[in-house]
């Protein structure tokens, strides 16, 4: 059962503002007492997420649900899509443009280090439907 | 080594932060690509960038690091330093290079991200 459900919505070319929803994920895992280690990842995969989000689709929402024994997160945008999800999965592959490059993203490492950091991903594309992403923790023993 | 002692070696000031000085600093990140950062180990690190902007505090912020500092002199608009204030992450700024901050910071000991040297 799911104690807590939040939604954070990520504009487009947001720049200002993107990164505050993962903040604020952190900030409330850090009230519940989460270990650091779980904070950092599903922090830096909600950004990862977030950052793609702002540099490839149009819009999108980023909703947390909690149990006492797993966080989910899960990122849907109405974007153009991934052609190709394999190819976007590896290493340094990125179709960001560089305008994005100069301001430090489109490495290329988003997506692998997002499927590193989660316990579970699952990623869901196709080319004009969007993209959706879910990534699961275990907060507590293996069994979940 | 606490970041005051690196603040001196690197000849960087305090743009918010400096009363943080005793912080230990366990590794130094070097870059100007976040995801870099977001990738490696960087809990309790410090982070050389010459990227002065929010993005540069917000990851910082979620990958854990405890400092940032901006190379070749850079001074970010204030909502920037406010920012860095609101995350509670010291800001310097240092008129040395990339390579040659990097370069001091390796000859007193220091080590990368994933502890490598």
């Amino acid at each position: 059962m799911e104690n807590l459900i939040k939604t954070f919505f990520i504009k487009h070319r947001d720049f200002v503002h993107a990164g505050k929803p993962s903040i604020e994920i952190k900030n409330i895992l850090k009230s519940l007492n989460t270990p650091p280690d779980i904070i950092r990842r599903v922090a830096v995969c909600g950004y990862e997420g977030e950052m793609n989000v702002v540099m490839h689709a149009y819009n999108g929402r980023m909703n947390l649900a909690l149990s006492a024994t797993r966080i989910e997160i899960r990122i849907t945008d109405k974007g153009p899509g991934i052609q190709d999800i394999d190819q976007a999965m590896q290493v340094g592959f990125s179709t960001a443009p560089d305008e994005f490059r100069e301001m430090g993203f489109g490495a290329g490492m988003g997506l692998p280090n997002m499927k590193k950091n989660a316990d579970r991903f699952e990623i869901i594309s196709a080319p004009g439907e969007g993209t959706t992403i879910t990534m699961e923790f275990k907060t507590r023993g293996s069994d979940g | 080594m606490i970041l005051s002692e690196i603040a001196v070696i690197l000849k960087a000031r305090f743009l918010f932060g400096e009363e943080m000085g005793a912080k230990e600093i366990f590794r130094i990140g070097a870059s100007d690509l976040m995801s870099d950062l977001l990738t490696a180990d960087s809990a309790g690190s410090l982070i050389l960038t010459g990227l002065a902007t929010q993005q540069a505090v917000r990851a910082a912020s979620i990958a854990g690091a405890s400092a940032i500092v901006l190379i070749r002199g850079k001074i970010p608009p204030r909502e920037i330093i406010d920012l860095a204030g609101e995350e509670n992450i010291p800001l310097l700024t240092t008129p040395l290079s990339m390579f040659v901050a990097s370069g001091r910071l390796y000859m007193h000991e220091l080590k990368g991200l994933n502890n490598g040297r």
